[in-house]
């Protein structure tokens, strides 16, 4: 019996997919399995597990948090970077926050719990936190002192031009104090729940202040990474932790210091990528030689 | 060193070893696709799928059975990730929901690799390397076979014949595609990507909170995803993830296994059609506009412009400490300007203008140097179309590498170049149209860049998102999976129907007014067409997009 040429066709499609299924689906993984076996390679086929006195605390590629059990920071330990991994370094549900470079008005709702926060007030939220924490100053430009955006919805009497009309902090809600007086001699209002100035006509200003351009606290300690997994913090973010863990543990900070060189990677061959510190490894060696009292 | 002179030194690495490697391996490409000795694996493959690897075939026999293994395959990943919960290996997790299946499959076959799911919650192991991944070689390999073909309409003369897919597809796959994977897949193992079967490994953290350790088959199904060209990340997070891609040098290398097919293929174009020097010229468009692109997008994310990057000192958000600023841009021009769309960073967090290069790239047609095999073509294209257009402003008949450009090879042409607009444009419209771009993140300008993004990545096969924008619902999965088929398998169709006519004909000897196509005049018009073709069909969307909010 001959076969319609179209039914032969996808025949010989339904054979050579199954083929290459076997062949590409089946042996080429399960030979590098069986070759990450292979010893040397099996730790790190496994996922690079980290273990002390016997037990797994993670994984020397996986960062984690170290925070308390209300998540905020355990201050002997050196803390990651944000991350927007579920709620923070979960494996199960990595993510990046995803917001754009010109996220920067609050969504504030009348219900507390749909109010969303553009990426520029979280970013002045952590440098602040951080600053506080850390004992630096954490004041970042286009940040409100109390840790939001500082952006104004400007309303001018003929929409884009014309006089200034009204001005509002578009972050800022009462009890808080305007970050500004008053702007081009308008007072400056705060926010109210559930508006929504964008689409009232405002003109989004944000507004640069006088911090310093270089601020204190480091570019990493403040934006979240790409994977919500990253292992590392600069080495710029340790140094600023530095202190405060040496007092926590009553250290000496010259010996902390020491442990941050001795767990910092450089860049591969020199050229590729930045140096980055280890940190799980870095807080695993501090519990070993200065063991909180 | 400061980041800057570190990352300029990134890039030249990576520009010595591709000139170093495409030779040698283009050669290999060349033996491969040209060779008529088959060895005893190849031999059995086709007694397995019953084909006789002397016949050839024409060009409709040849699309025919490009189509009839790319349909059965969707059908076969879509129900296999329909059944996955029956299956060894699925980690318990529920059958992929139909449209989501639907949307991968298509993605998968169509080298896309789009990914409306997050892998570590959604697929078990098994889909993932005997479904996703086993598409991940054979996508790759019917794009090269098709550029494979659309060649030797070039070389060949007076023939319906262009070559046999099924001889093409598993010579590409067990020569080519399997051998390097094999070694890619060791290296970032030493790197430290994980590759065992195990659910994961619960662990009490320093602080006495609990994390899930993931495992998987993860460094084969990577090293395929990046020398595939295709980018469909184990994880959701893609290459950012530590297990997908743990360090600076396994990103050097996973941007090395993108860039190394798309950059050695114009060398089997010129050893095939008997002049290396037209190679060369292909080589360098594609160099041209990827040096360009790439050093715009580091030049962008390193100057940090916008609110938040001030605000911040950097432009450092969805960003990994390990890669910082200038490898992450030099990975997200690299994965754009290919049809990859991995991503080692997060594009929709990009600077507005270092996010404008990744779709200005995309939009390009990826073509320099494209995915693998459909870069070649794509390109291959506008060479026709360039050639076209110079033989306009002199009133002759456009002829490239001894074929005549006529009336019917120019329709073929402006019809594979007309595709991917057609289906950007009206797609984001019909986004728009029917209050389906509501599921954008951000609003304004932004909004417009993260749904012109999602349809500018699923018609050119790319992948890649400004991930900020939900697109796990019925609307959006049927939407984009027909832009991924019909972006993919149309211009294949007219490329083969090209193929065909240019190897019935017979070869014009270049003649005192050929217009040489081997010199750089030819590169610099080739490079103009793209970029000016590129630019008359997408500068409006891009001014109401990424232009408003970057100026």
């Amino acid at each position: 019996m001959r076969l319609p040429t179209w039914l032969a066709q996808h025949l010989a499609a339904l054979r050579a997919l199954l083929v290459f299924t076997v062949l590409l689906g089946l042996a080429y993984p399960l030979a590098l399995v069986a070759a990450g076996r292979i010893p040397g390679l099996d730790g790190r086929a496994d996922g690079s597990l980290v273990r002390v006195s016997g037990k797994t605390v993670g994984s020397s590629l996986i960062g984690q948090s170290f925070t308390d059990a209300d998540g905020n920071p355990v201050p002997r330990y050196f803390q990651s970077r944000p991350s927007a991994a579920g709620e923070g370094y979960d494996p199960t549900s990595t993510a990046a926050s995803n917001l754009g470079p010109e996220s920067v008005v609050d969504t504030i709702a009348v219900n507390p719990d749909e109010s969303t926060r553009s990426l520029l007030t979280q970013v002045c939220s952590r440098s602040r936190a951080v600053g506080e924490l850390d004992g630096v100053d954490g004041r970042r430009p286009y940040c409100t002192p109390d840790g939001v955006g500082a952006v104004l919805a400007v309303f001018r009497a003929d929409g884009l031009t014309g006089r200034i009309t009204r001005v509002v902090s578009v972050n800022q809600v009462a009890p808080a104090t305007p970050f500004v007086g008053s702007y081009q001699g308008v007072p400056v209002e705060l926010a109210r729940p559930g508006h929504d100035y964008v689409a009232d006509g405002g003109i989004i200003t944000p507004v640069r202040g006088d911090a310093p351009a270089r601020p204190a606290v480091p570019a990493d300690a403040v934006t979240a990474s790409g994977s919500g997994l990253d292992p590392h913090i600069s080495p710029a973010y340790a140094e600023i932790q530095v202190a405060r863990v040496a007092r926590e543990r009553g250290a000496d900070p010259a010996a902390v210091r020491r442990l941050v060189r001795e767990h910092t990677i450089g860049r591969a061959l020199g050229f590729m990528g930045e140096p980055a510190v280890d940190v799980l490894g870095l807080n695993i060696a501090l519990d070993r030689e200065f063991p909180a009292p | 060193m400061t980041m800057t002179t570190a990352g300029v030194l990134f890039l030249l690495s990576l520009v010595a070893a591709l000139v170093a490697v495409h030779r040698p391996f283009g050669d290999h490409m060349y033996r491969v696709v040209s060779g008529t000795r088959q060895s005893r694996v190849e031999r059995g493959i086709y007694r397995l799928v019953g084909v006789n690897p002397t016949a050839e075939q024409t060009w409709g026999v040849y699309a025919r059975s490009v189509l009839a293994f790319s349909a059965i395959s969707i059908l076969f990943l879509y129900l296999f990730q329909r059944v996955q919960d029956k299956l060894w290996l699925s980690l318990g997790f529920d059958p992929v929901v139909p449209h989501g299946a639907w949307s991968t499959a298509v993605s998968f076959v169509t080298n896309t690799n789009w990914q409306s799911y997050s892998g570590e919650s959604t697929m078990g192991h098994l889909v993932q390397m005997a479904g996703l991944a086993v598409q991940n070689f054979v996508s790759a390999a019917v794009g090269i076979a098709v550029a494979v073909a659309l060649i030797r309409g070039f070389a060949r003369s007076r023939t319906g014949e262009l070559g046999n897919f099924w001889v093409d597809l598993t010579r590409i796959t067990v020569r080519i595609l399997l051998p390097v994977a094999v070694l890619g897949a060791l290296a970032l193992m030493i790197g430290g990507a994980v590759q065992n079967l195990s659910g994961g490994t619960d662990v009490t953290t320093l602080t006495g909170g609990t994390q899930h350790l993931t495992g998987g088959p993860v460094a084969s199904q990577e090293a395929i995803k990046e020398l595939g060209t295709n980018g469909g990340g184990f994880y959701n997070v893609n290459s950012a993830h530590p297990f997908e891609n743990p360090t600076a040098w396994t990103n050097w290398l996973e941007i090395f296994l993108i860039l190394l097919i798309p950059f050695s293929l114009p060398r089997v174009f010129g050893r095939m059609v008997g002049q290396n020097r037209q190679g060369y010229a292909i080589a360098a468009v594609m160099a041209v506009l990827a040096l360009a692109s790439v050093t715009l997008a580091n030049v962008f994310e390193l100057a940090g412009h916008g609110t938040v990057p001030q605000a911040v000192g950097a432009a450092l958000e969805g960003k990994e400490v390990r890669f910082d600023v200038s490898n992450s841009a030099t990975f997200a021009a690299a994965t754009t300007l290919t049809s990859t769309g991995a991503v080692n960073s997060f594009h929709d967090s990009y600077t507005a203008l270092g996010g404008m290069m990744t779709l200005g790239n995309m939009m390009l047609g990826e073509v320099a140097p494209g995915g693998v095999g459909s870069g070649l073509y794509g390109l291959l294209i506008l060479a026709v179309v360039t050639v076209f257009v110079a033989g306009l402003m002199v009133g002759r008949t456009p002829e490239y590498i001894g074929k005549k450009i006529g009336s019917r090879e120019i329709k073929l042409a402006s019809l594979y170049f007309l595709i991917t607009p057609t289906l950007v444009l009206a797609g984001t419209a019909a986004a728009f149209a029917t209050g389906n771009n509501a599921t954008a993140l951000n609003v304004g300008p932004h909004g417009l860049s993260e749904v012109l993004y999602a349809f500018t990545s699923a018609a050119n096969n790319n992948g890649s998102a400004f991930a900020g924008i939900t697109v796990n619902t019925t609307w959006w999965d049927t939407a984009l999976g027909l832009c991924m088929l019909l972006g993919r398998f149309l211009p294949i169709i007219f490329v083969l129907a090209l193929a065909g006519s240019l190897a019935r004909q017979q070869p014009t000897p270049a003649s005192e007014g050929t217009l040489p196509t081997h010199r750089p005049l030819f590169v610099g018009m080739v490079v103009g067409v793209t970029v000016v073709l590129v630019a008359l069909t997408f500068l409006p969307a891009l001014a109401l997009g990424p232009l408003a909010e970057g100026l």
